[in-house]
């Protein structure tokens, strides 16, 4: 220590419960490559990722469905600062096709000035994967997906 | 219940860095000058309530350590934790204990010492199936609904920075602020370096070492102890669905700001806030959002909060000023902010505001946001 400060550090490690639906869910990302919503019976919508209970209306979910893989664009931020991470952190929101509440995730694969709200995007999968939100590496772009080719 | 008032308020400077001060001494100070303030002594408080966002300090039980700097010995004396609404949920917490009858004389103090801290590792802990590894704290989880708010209002840059430059100058007339910058101008805000589309450096809060202490006195002492006192109409809180995709386009619909607001105006019988309420202080992190909150709050019509501030409706001398005190774009000490708003209103409903006094200010409204969309109101004014 100098005269004025006392130095003192933590470094822990936790271990937390996923929980029914997460664990589900994030097995589904491991083993299938597929994303996984659920709904509520009570307002009927589709929350993704799925939930065990729905936090509106206090009931639990009892409809498991796939959405997505395709989705929109509803929001992006890509700080400068988040640009130096490793990967580059760029934060969007998307509405998987289906879902009706907006995804919380990363882009990559794009040229900045591409993005925009509205623009289609894909997922991409972690080659390697172990049951964590990040074996869904990224969306990216794309011109055409399933949802709207021909 | 009875009626509740504040009859005291205190401050220590806030500042980037109280290396002279731990977190116990900083608490002291402004609990002293708010005691000082109501003339009481801490014998006669009947009970504490703390406001700390400990992970931020990572020292746990700060009600512990630090609850003996409010003069918490021997008394009941509780800590809340909420995010940014931290402090104005202890305030409200207080009132709650002073309203409800069990309490006459109840102290809240918040504060916080980000020098000590990794706030943005704080902000980083969040829930860890989600979030953690997307999250990149309070600027990026704020870029993204702002810029669903721009595209949606159509609100300018140059409109954000004079939310930013009267924040600043307001500053400058009061004593306790930290960032004082009188002679700001909206292209120094402009210049200034991006963090994340469209918010620049000068759109954004400070992190501040700082502490604000208010005293509650029920009905029948209050009227005692204090000529003006300043009394809660209203206390008012929603909070949200935490998952942040749940919570798309934020700042356009703010629903629990809506609903608190909406709620506290009903008990007053407030149908024109900009015409009832004489002074607003709300929890304005980042430019952006002040004008994101004139909408929710009432005081203009939706897509009209650009309009606003180019008119001057919210300046010191305007129909209805905003933050006076300069606001948390001024001040950030993240548990102190939200009992600040509530004491910076309550000072102006007492007329001890000094150089940033509002003139004949008779009802204020205080508000609190937490970063996953919380929301806490509380309407003051000079009658019971």
């Amino acid at each position: 220590m100098n005269d004025d400060f006392v130095t003192a550090g933590v470094n822990l490690q936790f271990h937390y419960a996923a929980g029914a639906a997460a664990s589900r869910f994030l097995c589904a990302l491991r083993d299938e490559q597929k994303i996984f919503g659920a709904r509520c019976p009570e307002c009927r919508r589709v929350l993704a990722p799925a939930r065990s209970f729905c936090p509106r209306c206090f009931v639990e979910t009892n409809e498991w469905l796939e959405v997505g893989p395709g989705g929109t664009l509803s929001a992006f931020v890509a700080p400068p600062f988040a640009q130096l991470l490793e990967p580059a952190l760029t934060l969007a929101l998307i509405r998987l096709d289906g879902a009706d509440t907006a995804f919380v995730h990363r882009l990559g694969e794009f040229d900045a000035p591409m993005l925009r709200r509205g623009l289609r995007v894909a997922p991409v999968f972690a080659a390697s994967r172990q049951g964590h939100i990040l074996d869904l590496a990224y969306f990216k772009p794309v011109e055409f997906d399933n949802a709207h080719s021909i | 219940m009875r009626r509740a008032a504040i009859i005291g308020t205190g401050q220590t400077k806030h500042a980037k860095a109280h290396d002279d001060m731990n977190q116990a001494e900083l608490v002291r100070q402004a609990a002293t000058r708010a005691l000082s303030d109501a003339g009481i002594t801490f014998r006669e408080v009947d009970a504490v309530v703390l406001a700390n966002m400990e992970l931020f300090e990572g020292r746990a039980l700060p009600e512990m350590w630090v609850g003996a700097g409010a003069g918490g010995y021997l008394k009941p004396a509780i800590k809340i934790a909420t995010g940014g609404t931290s402090g104005t949920s202890a305030a409200i917490a207080g009132y709650h204990q002073c309203a409800s009858g069990l309490f006459d004389i109840v102290l809240v103090v918040g504060w916080e010492k980000h020098s000590e801290g990794a706030t943005q590792t704080g902000m980083a802990m969040v829930d860890p199936l989600w979030d953690r590894n997307v999250a990149s704290g309070a600027v990026g989880n704020f870029a993204l609904s702002i810029s669903q708010y721009v595209a949606e209002r159509g609100v300018t840059p140059a409109q954000a920075a004079k939310v930013a430059v009267k924040a600043r100058r307001n500053a400058a007339k009061n004593p306790y602020a930290h960032l004082q910058i009188p002679d700001l101008t909206v292209e120094q805000v402009l210049r200034s370096p991006m963090l994340a589309d469209p918010v620049h450096r000068l759109d954004m809060c400070p992190q501040s070492d700082g502490a604000c202490a208010l005293v509650y006195a029920a009905q029948g002492v209050a009227e005692k102890l204090c000529a003006q006192p300043a009394w809660v109409r209203a206390a008012v809180t929603r909070h949200d669905q935490p998952y942040i995709g749940d919570l798309d386009r934020r700042l356009v619909t703010m629903r629990t700001l809506r609903d608190a607001a909406r709620a506290a105006y009903h008990q007053v019988g407030i149908v024109e806030p900009r015409k009832q309420i004489d002074v607003a202080e709300i929890y304005e992190p980042v430019s952006y959002a002040e004008l994101a909150w004139y909408e929710a709050l009432g005081f203009c019509a939706e897509g009209k909060a650009g309009e606003l501030i180019d008119e001057g409706v919210t300046e010191m001398n305007g129909e209805l000023p905003v933050n006076p005190s300069g606001g948390v774009l001024s001040s950030n000490p993240v548990g102190a902010s939200g009992v600040l708003r509530v004491a910076e209103a309550a000072m102006q409903v007492m007329g001890r505001a000094g150089a940033h006094q509002i003139a004949d200010a008779r009802v204020a409204l205080a508000t609190g946001y937490g970063v996953y969309a919380w929301s806490d109101v509380m309407i003051l004014s000079a009658d019971t």
